[in-house]
């Protein structure tokens, strides 16, 4: 009998399903919001903000960089009963995508860019005499004959060959832009591209352009250089920076979002529940959440995340490999970090109820007998919606923030899971070295400012497109 | 003549934003005589408020004067630089505003304010201020003007805001003061008193007065000329008397008509189809035109230049073009409405709804542990019935407890007390379920149709949710049939269900919450101020609605109001409330032509009629109303009433009754 055996198998941690889940939630809460004009009409204004639309561009990279390193599987083994056999190690399509970052380690650290390690090493000399010297690098710049002579060439060559290539390819993007908008605005191509860069578009396409632009520069020549050099370096065991640091997203990610879904559900139930009921449940949840927000939030994260941990190790059956007990971990950080940050939207939610249940087309529901809880799906929930929205962008960058100083202090992600905050934690140690090791530090900063300048820019954006005073004032003047 | 102190001419503000600019005032032209009191009226988005703004030169900040003169005692204000303009501000002209709780700041006391103000525009300094500022308030009347001084706005009630408002424009005696809407957010009793402490300040100190009203009862008793304002411009100016006596242009007339108080019951009044036109294209004919009955060939394309309708009255209208004037003219209000209603058969029904010794109190708590520490008697043993098909009106200032009354009959509030027999059944005792079957028999209908409606619900789907909650219509096909019904009889296309409130017009909200009202097929309907918050004549669509519905359906209305003459157009009965009690109640010819309660005779001579040879003594009501929670004891009114009997003080008075319909409570008829 002949197995099939397929080259992988995929595997779906938690967070996978649940970063999926989220995509198909956020696809469906599109194709609803489309159909309505009342909903999709500060969408609109967001898509007509320059400012939110770069961010957003910014913003889509890192997500699909977040997405690719979400869909995990395990490769098979050269087997020879037939039987399929897979490793143990589970490799996103990220990894399978950076796989010459991923596998060309070196021995330990390395500067960007460098044929030599940043460490000296005695060296054995044929004549049996040794030596101490900045060994070669096993894969960076491997391919040099003489780095000395042809480095700056090759590098500049390089970089610059991408740099072409990368231009091409932006230029394509920008004639389907403009091919795009020329049909829908029935109007030739040419024009579409002169008024696209004068500005004169509805949706500001130029913002859009000048950040893949801008992104492209960047990307091009990292991605030619990538394969033969390390780009930001090599750390204390040798693993290429930039693959960490592009690892790290994900994690960031994960944490900012999921942990906003698990706060979202508190926030709006709790808090629409306060303001409509008021009287004794209102009572009740103002405890509940004056006395969760009056303990410090680190004891709370610190004592939960231990407890966690306590439970991993002790049920070691439950979690087969480091990976799951990784990811286990980190949606036990996304919980409870959702469950400690509940309380200030929350507030925010209770007061807009108080006033919206006032409101007489709730009491013309009251007086059709219209249930409770109708009343507040119909007529509440839907009012505080654009509280929830400007919410749940702005808290993003936070969590992502928060995320990066827990696993500094150590009750983050598990240590074996690579994120900007155990990337910070390994860098403090570097700094402290003579000569100094800075690009560890530097990759992460540069990164995680990236995505939370751009998460607080789109965050702007829609807090402007969905705020009634901004809208009100805008309308007035 | 002398020069007059104001003259205004061509004076044309733009608002930017959005697609087009907005020309809310376009070339308007008056004059104010020093010492002459100048109305402005007209509804509200027709620019009168802009013109005052634009005189001021306190346009918002999108906005900017394109043209024109402002002449202030011969001085153009529009070329002053600004430092120079805001000597002219509060020295020479002051303002005050509709809404006197937000011009003062709230954490200033209102002695610190007028002296701010008092310290700006004059000299003086240390204990003379203070010396000024008691003067002022003294000037206002005050009442306890020393130790007001040193009190906050929130312990004030919007009639002393506004006369402390006054106080500040006065503080340096203004030769213009700019009353915007003074009033308007006043009940009847305190208007009267503000109007009457306007009109003397005016006299004694010779102050012009640029008035801006939409109340015809108010410029006819305060103005000497009228000027009506209708898209960003003004279209008629006349002397008071001969305004009221025949207003010319058929849009003033229109306004007339669709006064119930001038109309009178039983007929419907005048409603002005269509809406005021969009201020962002030119014109290039007159702007009334497409909603004018009596429009020309010509009106559509040719603007049309000023007519002189009799001395010193003009109109911008084609009609009274050279030696057009005398044919066109006639005694307006005369002009009868077009379909009259037929009055409702009076006959005794039996009572649908009976209420008896209604009571609604709200608990106030006090304290860490939230103990009841007193009782707001908000409605405190009310009695009343309404039978199929009648209507009772409900009158009493803000803060009398008669929207109380209407939410606790349909248990929106929970009553503390009484009963509420409808169809046989105390509403009062029933369970949530069975309550709910109730429900379909009462609806309500609100006052601020903006808020009457979700802004994220389509109105169709508004429409049935009431159906559905209440099980009318078996399936969605003849619930959407039903909808389409209902749109039509309030007057609007079915097609309208699947759009969004914003999309609509105060008026047509209103009609949208008339028609989710009657979409559960009650016998009663609670109208709860539904006209307030329009202007008169999208108010007289509302009612001819009303009306038209209650002949045909056979309805009975519990109508809410502050405003009698509304109340007089549509109520069979009328209840008086005052502080949480029915005071008065009678038929409307009874409460209305011959009232007993001095609070009901008060409120009645309270009211500006539209009708400058109307003389009638205002009854001057002393102070406001009282709080509910520390009602005065005896007869609630007796603090304020003029005459009041030593055993007022002591106890409360039974019913007195007149007749079989009439009773009043008051001890003046033992």
């Amino acid at each position: 009998m002949m197995h099939l055996v397929l080259p992988f198998r995929f595997e779906w941690l938690w967070s996978d399903a649940l970063v999926w889940l989220l995509v198909a939630s956020v696809i469906g809460f599109a194709i609803y919001t489309n159909a309505r004009p009342h909903l999709r009409a500060p969408w609109a204004r967001v898509s007509r903000s320059a400012s939110g639309l770069a961010a957003a561009t910014v913003l889509a990279l890192f997500v699909i960089v977040g997405l690719l390193d979400s869909v995990h599987y395990r490769e098979a083994l050269p087997s020879q009963d037939g039987k399929a056999a897979y490793a143990t190690e589970l490799r996103s399509v990220l990894d399978r995508l950076l796989q010459p970052l991923r596998a060309s380690r070196e021995k330990t650290y390395s500067a960007p860019l460098a044929t030599h390690l940043y460490a000296k090493e005695t060296v054995q000399l044929p004549d049996g005499g040794e030596v101490r010297v900045f060994p070669r690098l096993r894969h960076g710049g491997a391919h040099l004959v003489d780095p000395q002579q042809d480095w700056a060439r090759d590098v500049a060559v390089k970089a610059f060959r991408g740099l072409a290539i990368a231009l091409l390819v932006w230029f394509v993007a920008a004639i389907g832009v403009c091919a795009a908008e020329s049909r829908r605005a029935t109007a030739g191509i040419e024009s579409v591209w002169r008024d696209v860069w004068a500005g004169r578009t509805a949706v500001p396409w130029r913002a859009v352009l000048a950040a893949l632009g801008l992104l492209c520069v960047l990307i091009g020549p990292v991605t030619a250089l990538a394969p033969h050099y390390h780009v930001l370096g090599t750390d204390k065991v040798g693993q290429d920076v930039l693959y960490q640091a592009l690892k790290s997203i994900r994690t960031g990610l994960v944490i900012g979002t999921l942990a906003t879904l698990v706060m979202l559900p508190f926030a709006l139930v709790l808090g629409v529940m306060a303001g409509y009921f008021k009287g004794r449940i209102d009572d009740l949840i103002q405890y509940l959440y004056t006395t969760l927000s009056s303990i410090p939030g680190v004891l709370l994260i610190a004592a939960a995340v231990l407890m966690m941990q306590v439970y991993i190790e002790n049920h070691p059956e439950l979690f087969p490999s480091t990976e799951i007990r990784a990811d286990v971990r980190l949606i036990a950080l996304c919980v409870i970090l959702g469950v400690t940050s509940w309380t200030g939207l929350c507030r925010l939610l209770r007061g807009e109820a108080l006033k919206l249940r006032e409101m007489e087309y709730i009491q013309a529901a009251h007086a059709f007998g219209v249930s409770h809880w109708r009343i507040m799906m119909r007529h509440i929930v839907p009012n505080v919606m654009h509280i929830v929205m400007i919410a749940l962008v702005m808290d993003f960058s936070g969590l992502v923030l928060a995320e990066a100083v827990l696993s500094y202090v150590g009750v983050g992600v598990d240590p074996s899971m690579i994120s900007f905050g155990t990337m910070i934690n390994s860098a403090r140690l570097e700094m402290a070295r003579e000569p100094m090791v800075w690009w560890s530090l530097a990759a992460a900063f540069v990164f995680m400012l990236t995505l939370v300048l751009a998460a607080n820019l789109f965050a702007d954006a829609v807090r402007d497109a969905f705020d009634p005073r901004l809208i009100m004032a805008g309308r007035h003047s | 003549m002398t020069a007059p102190l104001l003259r205004v001419s061509g004076l044309t503000a733009r608002i930017h934003g959005g697609v087009a600019p907005v020309l809310p005032v376009d070339g308007v032209s008056f004059d104010i005589a020093a010492g002459q009191t100048f109305a402005l009226v007209g509804e509200s988005g027709c620019g009168k408020s802009m013109t005052a703004l634009s005189i001021m030169r306190l346009l918002p900040e999108a906005g900017e004067i394109a043209g024109g003169v402002v002449e202030l005692d011969g001085e153009n204000l529009l070329a002053l630089s600004e430092a120079r303009m805001r000597e002219v501000r509060g020295r020479r002209v002051a303002m005050i505003f509709q809404e006197p709780g937000l011009s003062l700041n709230p954490v200033m006391t209102v002695g610190a304010q007028i002296a701010e103000a008092v310290r700006r525009h004059t000299g003086l300094a240390g204990a003379a201020v203070d010396a000024r500022v008691l003067q002022l308030l003294e000037a206002v009347h005050m009442p306890d003007a020393r130790r007001r001084m040193a009190e906050y706005p929130f312990q004030m009630s919007g009639g002393m805001k506004q006369r402390v408002m006054i106080a500040i424009a006065l503080a340096c005696d203004p030769a213009l003061l700019i009353a915007d809407e003074p009033t308007t957010a006043l009940d009847v009793t305190v208007q009267a008193q503000v109007l009457e402490l306007l009109r003397e300040l005016q006299r004694s100190r010779g102050m012009a007065m640029l008035l801006i009203t939409h109340d015809l009862g108010v410029v006819a008793q305060m103005a000497q000329q009228v000027a009506v304002m209708y898209a960003g411009e003004i279209i008629e100016s006349a002397p008071v008397e001969a305004f009221f006596a025949g207003p010319a242009h058929p849009y003033s007339r229109k306004l007339f008509e669709s006064l119930p108080d001038r109309v009178g019951r039983g007929h419907a009044l005048a409603a002005i189809r269509g809406t005021v036109p969009a201020l962002t294209r030119p014109f290039k004919g007159c702007r009334f035109a497409e909603r004018c009955d009596r429009a020309l060939a010509h009106c559509p394309d040719t603007i049309p230049d000023w007519g002189v309708v009799r001395d010193g009255h003009r109109a911008k209208c084609h009609l009274y073009a050279d030696g057009a004037a005398g044919s066109a003219h006639s005694a307006a209000c005369a002009a009868g409405p077009q379909d009259a209603v037929a009055p409702s058969l009076h006959t005794d029904h039996p009572a649908l709804l009976e209420v008896a010794d209604l009571k609604i109190h709200f608990p106030i708590h006090r304290g860490l542990l939230r103990r009841v520490a007193g009782q707001v008697r908000a409605v405190d043993g009310v009695s009343f019935g309404i039978a199929a098909g009648r209507t009772l009106g409900l009158v009493g200032e803000s803060g009398c407890g008669k929207t109380t009354v209407g939410k606790g009959l349909l248990r929106l509030v929970q009553p503390t007390g009484g009963r509420v027999l409808f169809d046989g059944a105390d509403l009062l005792t029933l369970d949530r379920s069975a309550l709910r079957r109730r429900r379909r028999h009462a609806q309500i209908i609100f006052q601020d149709p903006y808020a009457s409606l979700n802004p994220r619900v389509r109105i169709g789907d508004a429409l049935e949710e009431g159906m559905l909650a209440l099980g009318v219509g078996d399936s969605a096909a003849r619930r959407q049939a039903q909808i389409a019904a209902l749109l039509g009889e309030v007057g609007l296309s079915p097609e309208v269900r699947d759009r969004y409130p914003h999309e609509f017009s105060g008026g047509q909200r209103q009609r949208i919450a008339i028609a989710r009202a009657l979409s559960v097929e009650p016998q009663l309907i609670i109208c709860d101020e539904p006209t307030s918050a329009l202007d008169v004549s999208v108010q007289a669509q509302i009612l001819n609605l009303l009306q038209r519905l209650q002949r045909d359906k056979g309805l009975a209305y519990l109508f809410i109001s502050h405003n009698m003459s509304v109340i007089e157009y549509m109520a069979d009965e009328v209840a008086v409330m005052y502080l949480g009690r029915i005071v008065e109640r009678g038929t409307v010819d009874e409460v209305l032509r011959t009232p007993k309660h001095p609070y009901t005779r008060a409120l009645l001579s309270a009211v500006p009629v539209a009708d400058p040879s109307a003389a009638r003594p205002v009854i001057q009501l002393a102070g406001d109303l009282p709080s509910p929670v520390h009602p005065p004891h005896g007869c609630h009114f007796h603090p304020r009433c003029g005459a009041a009997l030593p055993q007022c003080r002591l106890e409360f008075p039974d019913e007195q009754a007149f007749s079989a319909s009439h009773a009043a409570r008051c001890h003046l008829y033992r």
